[in-house]
């Protein structure tokens, strides 16, 4: 699933926001201090956050509901976000400030793939 | 949530009868359209696929089931590199389960009717989209030239959305499709450059640019007139590396900006930068990873891929020279033809050179010494490879990368 936050990420309580991609998720919540680049930055056999630049660096966020102000990198980040729901070892759900058209787009062609 | 407005052909095409493939894909490209706020789709004419290189399972998953579908794609459709090189498979010295999966991906993508070119540089190919022309392309390299330096027309679209597009021919109307959202936003102006080769001008300019407007549309002013367009190519391929730059405008050179006032369609636009050749110096050393005096174990040129003319250039810089680093020239199989045509194939093969064609040495596993730095005049490789290849990158102009290849060492001109 992917929200679009209207509220900000931190701190205040989550008012609105917008199902990109409806669903239902549970898991803990974890906010990254910066955009994660999927592709380059997260490895899809693992979970885990392979961006050595990254402050968040070494997190697992398989099953967690992903909170980031938005999406960061190459468009392949699609390709590695979808691989990952498939392997599952994808969060949960992420949460964004900002649309983004490659996370989206990994989490609908998942969804259509595996009837997730 | 936004609702999409389909007409009559998108309606067709959704309800099966063009074939269950195009009802996929125009299923999800109305879920893609909903998320990014478009509110109706237009004709496409053109597509480039960025889904040739294989990430997964998820890669093969998503094309086979065009293929069992019996999918052909509606619009000419050029492919982007993929993970061998079809043509020297010799040269792959990655995982076998790679190869295999690797070479089905390019494959498969045949089946449906996409022409087999694997470059990043379809736009020097005969399929070169011209001034206007909507299109869905992929690879951020060819969006940014394609918007910029041809004035066509299409998003920073990537994995699965572009062969979505090419199975239906149709693709949402919003951002670098609508002309008012192709102005210029922010000025850059460029001084004083007459001591800098024109190809790492080219790439500085680019990595500023990308670092500074990220996705905004900006203009350069400023940049001499010599510059040809496999320098603009370059410009953009690392532009769209440190930065998201989907298109950009050089006054005076680019289409959509034959004066400034053009770049800004008769908007105010504040100058965010100014750099003289001083200060672009400052950033080329920024793309250099290596310690002084690292031996050089080989050199990468091609990131996008080298075109004719580029090859023309390199051709004269290797006569008479031995070289001590391994170099390699990536490149497309239509280029590929011209140098056989020519017999530079065989010159280059004299001189120890190593083409790959349909793939990229920073993407896949090919360049048989790592145990020194690598040299690249190419500013995106300089951005991808340490992390992709776990290497230190010298950045140089292409007469310093041969000079350099020839003695093993850096050589600054």
């Amino acid at each position: 699933m992917c929200f679009f936050c209207r509220e900000r990420a931190t701190g205040a309580p989550l008012t609105t926001a917008i199902a990109l991609i409806p669903g239902e998720a549970q898991g803990k919540p974890l906010l990254l201090q910066t955009p994660l680049s999927f592709w380059g930055g997260y490895d899809s056999n693992t979970g885990q956050i392979i961006d050595q630049h990254h402050p968040d660096h070494g997190c697992n966020l398989a099953g967690c509901i992903l909170m980031m102000e938005s999406g960061r990198g190459s468009s392949s980040g699609s390709s590695v976000l979808a691989e990952a729901i498939r392997a599952g070892t994808a969060p949960a759900a992420i949460l964004l400030k900002q649309r983004d058209s490659i996370i989206v787009t990994g989490a609908i062609v998942a969804a259509e793939l595996y009837d997730i | 949530m936004t609702t999409v407005a389909l007409d009559a052909v998108d309606k067709a095409l959704l309800s099966g009868r063009e074939g269950e493939a195009a009802a996929l894909a125009m299923r999800l490209l109305i879920r893609f359209a909903e998320a990014v706020e478009a509110p109706r789709f237009i004709a496409c004419t053109r597509a480039h696929i960025d889904g040739c290189l294989y990430h997964g399972a998820v890669s093969l998953d998503f094309v086979e089931r065009f293929v069992t579908l019996q999918g052909r794609v509606k619009i000419p459709t050029t492919l982007n590199v993929g993970s061998v090189d079809l043509i020297h498979p010799e040269l792959f010295n990655g995982a076998d389960d790679l190869r295999t999966a690797g070479t089905r991906l390019m494959r498969a993508h045949e089946e449906l009717g996409c022409v087999s070119t694997f470059t990043c540089a379809p736009y020097q190919t005969i399929f070169r989209p011209f001034l206007g022309e909507q299109i869905a392309w992929a690879e951020s390299n060819a969006i940014v030239f394609a918007n910029s330096v041809l004035g066509a027309r299409t998003n920073r679209y990537g994995d699965f959305i572009d062969l979505c597009c090419a199975m239906t021919g149709r693709v949402p109307d919003y951002g670098l499709h609508r002309t008012e959202n192709r102005r210029a936003t922010a000025i850059i102006e460029v001084n004083d450059t007459q001591s800098m080769a024109s190809d790492a001008l080219a790439v500085a300019v680019g990595h500023a640019l990308g670092s500074l407007v990220g996705t905004n549309v900006a203009a350069i002013t400023g940049l001499p007139k010599t510059l040809t367009e496999d320098d603009l190519k370059a410009l953009g391929a690392v532009a769209a590396s440190s930065g998201s730059v989907g298109l950009f405008h050089a006054v005076g050179l680019t289409p959509e900006a034959q004066t400034l006032d053009d770049a800004t369609q008769g908007h105010a636009a504040p100058v965010i930068a100014t750099f003289d050749s001083a200060a672009l110096s400052a950033i080329l050393d920024s793309l250099t990873t290596a310690r002084k005096g690292a031996h050089i174990a080989a050199v990468s040129l091609g990131t996008p891929h080298f075109s004719v003319t580029e090859f023309e250039r390199l051709m004269p810089l290797l006569a008479g020279r031995t070289f001590r680093s391994d170099i390699y020239v990536n490149t497309g199989r239509g280029v590929l033809m011209e140098l056989e045509r020519r017999g530079w194939d065989k010159r280059l093969a004299n001189h120890g050179v190593t083409l790959v064609v349909d793939t990229c040495t920073y993407v896949t596993s090919i360049m048989r010494k790592l145990d020194g730095v690598v040299m690249t005049n190419s500013g995106k490789w300089a951005h991808y490879a340490p992390g992709n290849l776990n290497i230190d990158v010298i950045f140089g102009s292409l007469e310093e990368c041969v000079s350099s290849a020839e003695k093993g060492q850096l050589v600054r001109h």
